[in-house]
């Protein structure tokens, strides 16, 4: 066990190398910092100094290896555009998309399993096909279409909830967090529904499949068969069967899901990673770009490391170590 | 029931902030966040619409964009060279300093720094000498008859302060800490800053200390203003609908009638002091995107002419910019000093004289060429580019259209790598030298000539006026030779000028914030009614 987590964490460094050094040759392609910051008024010999002074003259290796050792430092550098220490402004914004990410992950998982199972059991129920209609609008909606869909509805037509921002936070420590606040919940629903509509819908298909897969099987028959009552064959047999892939698309589509916070945070103003993202893309400011795909790979291997954790706790082959005998 | 019981009881909640006399709040909204609190470090709009709250210069702008007395109540040119001030007695700023000329030279000197980005205007200044406490002298390099203009935009700052802070130079980039101007201020303005969450909200508070508040016409009720960036256009339109937002700066213009119908939504419209235009490469013997081979059709007049009336201005008004715009042929809106209305005129649309024009010049097949294009500068800039593409290859010059966004477009044009490219000149010190030095000067190394000249437009007469502005210090004299630029630019076309860009500004209907053409609003003007 302990190995396994080991060797897969050595396998992540070259990813990470792998990582940095392809989005720092991205930068070459993104623009120059230097013209957005000088602004309207400069000579050529002040934008020399600055191009100097950000070591943007050097070449490509030597940035390259001054960047890494410094990322060991545990130092990103100041972001260009804000002036600030671009690990204060990551530390910062992380809170919110974690919330919002995990709020979102949770919506799907909560409101998409049931409704999976649901519709896996009772196929023809007019119920069903509502899911199954609404559940084709989730998946084909972009997400921003989506946003602006509920801002109107909810924030402009009704308005119930705030169309953007975070509300009132509070802070932890470090932590900022809008969960115990009425006005931070409330200005949390519409981005949670925007992000996790998507996965909600996913999730419910794929329950929905891997139900109807499984409850065609022999030892489904089997339990009905010993008079099991329906809800031990549903949930204890089969729903827990139809588990592992669920997790590894959930797990998978936890990344996604705070790769896609981006477009959901810029549609509500929501002062996460995303967003600084996104502007720093506008501004060439490479420092916070670099932290940022870092920080993304870094949390894509270790999401994938759980994912592969929680195998061994629902896949009994994997655990016994046996190979294929399939089934109890 | 219940769900009216609600909404009333979110009515009284909404209601009351207005209702008292305390606390009036205006909750402002734009695209942009300011990037820094620094007074001398962006000369960007995001960055002085907050700061023209909190920081003022020696002389303040009217609603009109005149002079009028600052932190200096009065100014004289003693002799060419040398500028007095005599500054405000009684003025503290906001952590209870005084002001005083240490004050006012430690600022100008700060804004000379290398890495200040407001040396534009104070290019001319040799030193500030302080007299007596309340009495500073600017000397100049060169006689400077527009000082006063330049001055009205260089924040002052307290030394004191500054000093303690280790913030006596503007922020460095290279720097591994924070400067601690990025996040906080110390100035003499009719408001104080309280929060700076960068990206999320800005909160500055009224500072009832402020000498202005004396001064007839500074009639703001507010207490407390709000500003919170919201990037996504559809958003910002939204916050303003449901009223979580009372004011925003930068509405988009597709969305302008809905707003005007909206009840409680008012529109103001304005022009800007920004004119937007296409320059040429009129240099190389070749150019690096065109299949003419050995010759510069644009050093040719006659196809920058047939360029040039090949342009429906009206439809790029009206349909483009949905008549937020006001077309120009000269280079420099009415708001800027040396304005003329002779020579705004333009050559008129005329597409078969376009072609003639071109025969003429030898391209009777026209000829391509490559449009560089800006995609999130101006308003609608893509959009504009793609309308005047087609019309230029209506009359035989196929133009394929560049568009990129503004961190690609600027290194591209400054690295002159282009042929014709669209660009927005605005004019921060409303003096018509700053767009004629920058834009039309031939590159000659001297300080600010040529600097955004990327077409490498150049003549004799045109560097001689230029001169002449520069250092002429009686105003008629300088202003006809102002205005015999513009006739020769005119004649020249150096450019194609396509129009001043219109600022619509949006608030809720009780608001009051009187429009300005820098698009800068000044809060001490503006009201919740």
């Amino acid at each position: 066990m302990l190995a396994f987590i080991l060797s897969r964490l050595l396998q992540a460094i070259p990813v990470m190398l792998t990582v940095s050094l392809i989005s720092f040759a991205m930068f070459a392609y993104v623009g120059d910092p230097v013209t957005i910051m000088l602004g309207q008024d400069y000579t050529e010999a002040q934008r020399e100094a600055l191009v100097r002074e950000l070591g943007l003259d050097q070449p490509f290796f030597v940035q390259f290896v001054e960047f890494l050792e410094n990322v060991l430092r545990g130092d990103f550098g100041l972001s260009y555009r804000l002036g600030r220490p671009v690990a204060d402004l990551i530390l910062e914004r992380l809170p919110a998309t974690l919330e919002l990410a995990l709020t979102a992950a949770l919506l799907a998982l909560l409101v998409g399993v049931p409704m999976g199972v649901y519709t896996g059991l009772y196929r023809d129920s007019w119920l069903s096909r509502l899911f199954l209609t609404v559940s084709l609008i989730g998946v084909s909606l972009p997400t921003f279409l989506i946003g602006i869909l509920l801002i109107l509805v909810f924030a402009v037509i009704l308005g119930w909830l705030p169309s953007f921002g975070r509300g009132e936070t509070v802070a932890i420590g470090w932590w900022t967090t809008g969960l115990l606040t009425w006005s931070g919940i409330k200005a949390l629903i519409l981005p949670a529904v925007t992000l996790g509509l998507y996965q909600m819908t996913l999730i419910m298909r794929l329950v929905r499949s891997e139900m109807l897969e499984v409850l065609r099987t022999d030892y489904i028959k089997f339990a009905r068969a010993r008079g099991l009552p329906d809800r031990i064959v549903h949930f204890g047999h089969a729903l827990k069967n139809t588990l592992v892939p669920v997790i590894t698309i959930t797990g998978l589509q936890l990344g996604a899901i705070i790769a896609f916070a981006i477009v959901t945070e810029t549609v509500f103003q929501w002062p996460g990673m995303g967003l600084l993202f996104i502007q720093a893309v506008a501004n060439a400011d490479i420092p916070i770009m670099a932290a940022y795909l870092i920080l993304v790979a870094l949390l894509f291997v270790v999401i994938n490391l759980i994912v592969d954790l929680l195998y061994y706790a629902v896949d009994p082959r994997l655990r016994s170590g046996l190979a294929a005998t399939s089934g109890r | 029931m219940r769900t009216r019981a609600l909404a009333a009881a979110a009515a009284l909640a909404l209601a009351v902030p207005y209702t008292s006399a305390e606390a009036r709040t205006l909750r402002w909204s734009a695209a942009g966040d300011p990037n820094t609190m620094d007074p001398h470090s962006q000369n960007l709009g995001t960055v002085t619409k907050i700061l023209n709250q909190i920081y003022e210069p020696l002389i303040l702008r009217t609603r009109d964009l005149g002079l009028e007395p600052g932190l200096a109540t009065a100014w004289r040119q003693l002799e060419p060279t040398r500028w007095r001030f005599e500054l405000r007695r009684g003025v503290k700023f906001h952590n209870g300093n005084d002001f005083t000329a240490d004050d006012v030279v430690f600022s100008i000197e700060r804004a000379l720094a290398p890495t200040s980005n407001f040396g534009i205007f104070v290019d001319t200044v040799q030193s500030a000498v302080k007299v007596d406490d309340f009495t500073v002298d600017v000397v100049t390099k060169i006689p400077d008859p527009i000082l006063p203009n330049k001055l009205a935009s260089v924040y002052i700052m307290d030394r004191e302060w500054s000093e303690a802070n280790n913030v006596r130079q503007p922020q460095n980039t290279r720097a591994r800490e924070e400067t601690h101007t990025v996040r906080n201020t110390n100035g003499t303005g009719p408001f104080r800053l309280t929060i700076r969450e960068p990206d999320v909200r800005t909160v500055m508070v009224r500072n009832d200390q402020w000498w202005g508040w004396n001064v007839p016409g500074n009639d703001s009720n507010i207490t407390e203003i709000v500003y919170r960036p919201i990037a996504s256009d559809a958003t910002r339109v939204a916050a303003l609908l449901s009223g979580e937002v009372d004011f925003v700066l930068d509405p988009p213009l597709q969305d302008l009638e809905r707003l005007k119908r909206a009840p409680n939504i008012s529109v103001l419209e304005g022009p800007e002091v920004r004119t937007l235009f296409f320059a040429m490469d009129v240099k190389r013997d070749e150019l690096l995107y065109s299949n003419v081979k050995g010759r510069n059709p644009f050093k040719d007049l006659r196809v920058r002419q047939a360029l040039y009336h090949a342009i429906d201005i009206e439809a790029i008004r009206t349909r483009v910019m949905r008549g937020q715009a006001i077309v120009t042929g000269t280079l420099f809106p009415p708001q800027v000093n040396g304005y003329t209305k002779e020579w705004d005129k333009r050559l008129p649309f005329d597409p078969a004289r376009a072609r003639a024009l071109l025969a003429e010049a030898g391209f009777p097949q026209g000829f391509e060429v490559t449009l560089d294009c800006p995609n999130n500068r101006y308003i609608n800039d893509e959009q504009i580019c793609q309308a005047v593409a087609a019309m230029w290859t209506r009359v035989g010059v196929n133009t394929r259209l560049n568009a990129m966004p503004l961190a690609q477009f600027f290194p591209k044009i400054q690295r002159e790598d282009t042929s014709i490219y669209l660009l927005g000149w605005g004019v921060p010190t409303l003096d018509a030298l700053y767009s004629i030095q920058s834009l039309l000067a031939t590159k000659d190394g001297r300080p600010g000539n040529g600097i955004w000249n990327y077409g490498n437009y150049s003549n004799p007469r045109m560097d001689a006026l230029t001169e002449t502005i520069k250092n002429e210090s009686d105003p008629e004299k300088r202003n006809a030779a102002i205005a015999e630029a513009m006739r020769l630019y005119h004649e020249d076309v150096p450019h194609i000028p396509l129009h001043h860009q219109m600022i619509p500004w949006a608030m809720r209907a009780n608001i009051t914030i009187p429009h300005m053409a820098n698009n800068q609003p000044y809060m001490r003007w503006a009201r919740v009614n």
